[in-house]
């Protein structure tokens, strides 16, 4: 296990206007999608893990947080579930193409694809998520334009194939191609300190997991709930946005979306959650 | 206008809070003042009762931006009694009026709930109307947390 | 802006049942207190009111403001004695006018 090393709390402190940090169990309670789906959010960590726990960012939310993700009607991510559905159906491109007019129908075709990836690419050399992905088809298949960042239809489209896998547990292959040494390069970054605040990663999701910097109950910082609906934004947020976000708060200028850095980092913290079932959308504050 | 420090730290918390929920200071924020001339304005100058009427609303909010808020108030909800209408203010708004629901003998029980932008830590206040012409009145505070780095 | 509307509704209920309605509506919300990078400030664009209506009559209805979150939701009661037809109503600052219906089956 690796240890993120003495914690710099009084720079935590200044930089967050924190002045006592707080311990919280987390929730204590299960989630079960309308009262069906029973999701994994609590499962015992691999051996060579550095938590015993893997444990959902779920159980860090409020009540009523928790409870909007529990109910498919109240979460405001299935609007955009709906929307990417919407654009799976949709002919775009030269090709006269849509994305079902391979795929056929994404509950049969998709079911599991997004609690596998980020995967192996071999003609790419390197990983792609489901993003980049989409790109592919996009450009190779379809005829049609690349989504650009955070286009709205790329987090619809992502978020609709994403949610096909609600449930599953998240299972990368890491075997496949050059995944280990992504991993490798992944961890590294995990546990770089970085910015003028001198934080990395760990420091807040391994180090201060379960503790708070301001009102903010800090995760484990998984990644099976990518995209995810924000209340802050009150939109879905990306794995990639979210990642920038966190490095923009360290004070430290952060790696283009999709750049090597950012996507071995999503194969390692992708890893670190395996077990838990994707949340796809998942709600958080 | 003269501040005491307590005024000025509630001022700046909220400005903050502002920033972080995505609204921008405005220079005319709602007071209690306005508050209440907005809550005349919906009763017609009855005073409120307490009781009847329960206002459900977090005490911590993890974000401004998405706060869910209930109202439940008992009436038989009969052509002969009913509650006309429920209306929302929240006092450290910019504007002090949320939303009015507005009920029927047909909707069989004076129940609704939604989500509100909060602009800072506050008191949320619910006024029921009946058809009699009563006024109830509930309230609860909200705090607002501002969240981890970014706020 | 294009909004899309959800709403559930029980298929089936008896006679004189209150029953629980849920409704979700795509839309910004854009509050008329934010400024854009250049310091202008970014003009009101909500959904101002909403209407619930059984077989013409109006159950419940709600004026907005702009505080109401983006993605306005709202849950509410109906009390039904017949078989009918649900209408949902959203109208926007623009004008626009977002409407969907649902059955229910009363016995």
């Amino acid at each position: 296990m690796r240890t993120p090393g003495i914690l710099a709390a009084a720079a935590l402190a200044l930089a967050m206007g924190a002045t006592s940090l707080v311990f919280a169990e987390p929730a204590d309670e299960e989630l079960v999608i309308d009262g069906e789906i029973e999701m994994q959010t609590r499962v015992e960590a691999a051996e060579d893990h550095p938590f015993d726990e893997v444990i959902s960012g779920w159980h860090y939310r409020t009540e009523e947080t928790r409870a909007l993700e529990a109910d498919s009607f109240a979460n405001p991510g299935m609007l955009y579930v709906e929307e990417g559905e919407e654009i799976w159906n949709t002919v775009e491109g030269s090709q006269g193409k849509s994305c079902a007019s391979c795929h056929d129908d994404a509950a049969e075709s998709m079911a599991g694809v997004g609690a596998s990836y980020p995967k192996w690419n071999e003609e790419a050399g390197k990983p792609f998520n489901i993003e980049l992905q989409i790109n592919a088809c996009r450009e190779q298949n379809m005829g049609a334009e690349p989504y650009k960042f955070d286009a709205p239809q790329q987090k619809a489209l992502t978020t609709f194939i994403k949610h096909q896998s609600l449930g599953e547990p998240v299972d990368i292959d890491l075997e496949a191609g050059e995944m280990q040494s992504w991993w490798d390069r992944g961890e590294d970054l995990y546990y770089t300190r970085t910015g003028q605040l001198d934080l990395a990663c760990a420091t807040c999701h391994e180090g201060y997991n379960g503790q708070y910097i301001r009102a903010d109950h800090l995760s484990q910082g998984n990644a099976n709930g990518f995209p995810t609906y924000r209340l802050k934004q009150a939109n879905m947020v990306s794995l990639h946005n979210r990642f920038r976000g966190c490095i923009r708060d360290t004070r430290a200028e952060f790696p283009d979306a999709f750049s090597d850095e950012l996507m071995a980092l999503e194969v390692y913290v992708t890893w670190r959650g395996e077990g838990l079932s994707v949340e796809t959308p998942a709600v958080r504050q | 206008m003269k501040m005491n420090r307590r005024q000025m730290m509630a001022a700046t918390a909220g400005a903050a809070a502002f920033v972080a929920t995505g609204f921008r200071i405005s220079p005319a924020r709602a007071t209690p003042e306005a508050t209440q001339e907005a809550i005349d304005a919906f009763t017609g100058g009855a005073k409120p009762e307490t009781g009847r009427i329960t206002l459900d609303a977090p005490e911590i909010a993890e974000n401004g931006n998405t706060v869910p808020i209930s109202v439940s108030v008992e009436s038989d909800m009969t052509e002969e009694s009913y509650v006309e209408e429920v209306s929302l203010f929240a006092e450290g708004n910019p504007e002090a009026h949320v939303a009015t629901f507005k009920f029927s003998p047909m909707s069989g029980s004076a129940d609704a709930t939604t989500r509100i932008r909060l602009a800072s830590s506050q008191n949320v206040i619910a006024v029921a109307k009946m058809n009699d012409g009563s006024v109830f009145m509930d309230t609860k505070e909200v705090k607002v947390t501002i969240g981890g780095c970014g706020g | 802006m294009a909004s899309r509307p959800r709403v559930r509704v029980p298929k089936t209920a008896s006679a004189g049942d209150v029953i629980d309605i849920k409704t979700l509506i795509s839309h910004q919300m854009e509050s008329g207190q934010r400024k854009d990078a250049d310091g202008n400030t970014i003009p009101r664009q909500i959904i101002n009111s909403f209407t619930c209506e059984f077989n013409g009559q109006v159950v419940f209805a709600c004026d907005i403001q702009p505080a109401v979150s983006a993605n306005p939701y709202m849950e509410f009661k109906a009390k039904v004695n017949e078989s009918g037809t649900f209408k949902f109503t959203w109208v926007d600052d623009d004008g626009s006018v977002y409407e969907t219906e649902e059955q229910i089956e009363v016995s």
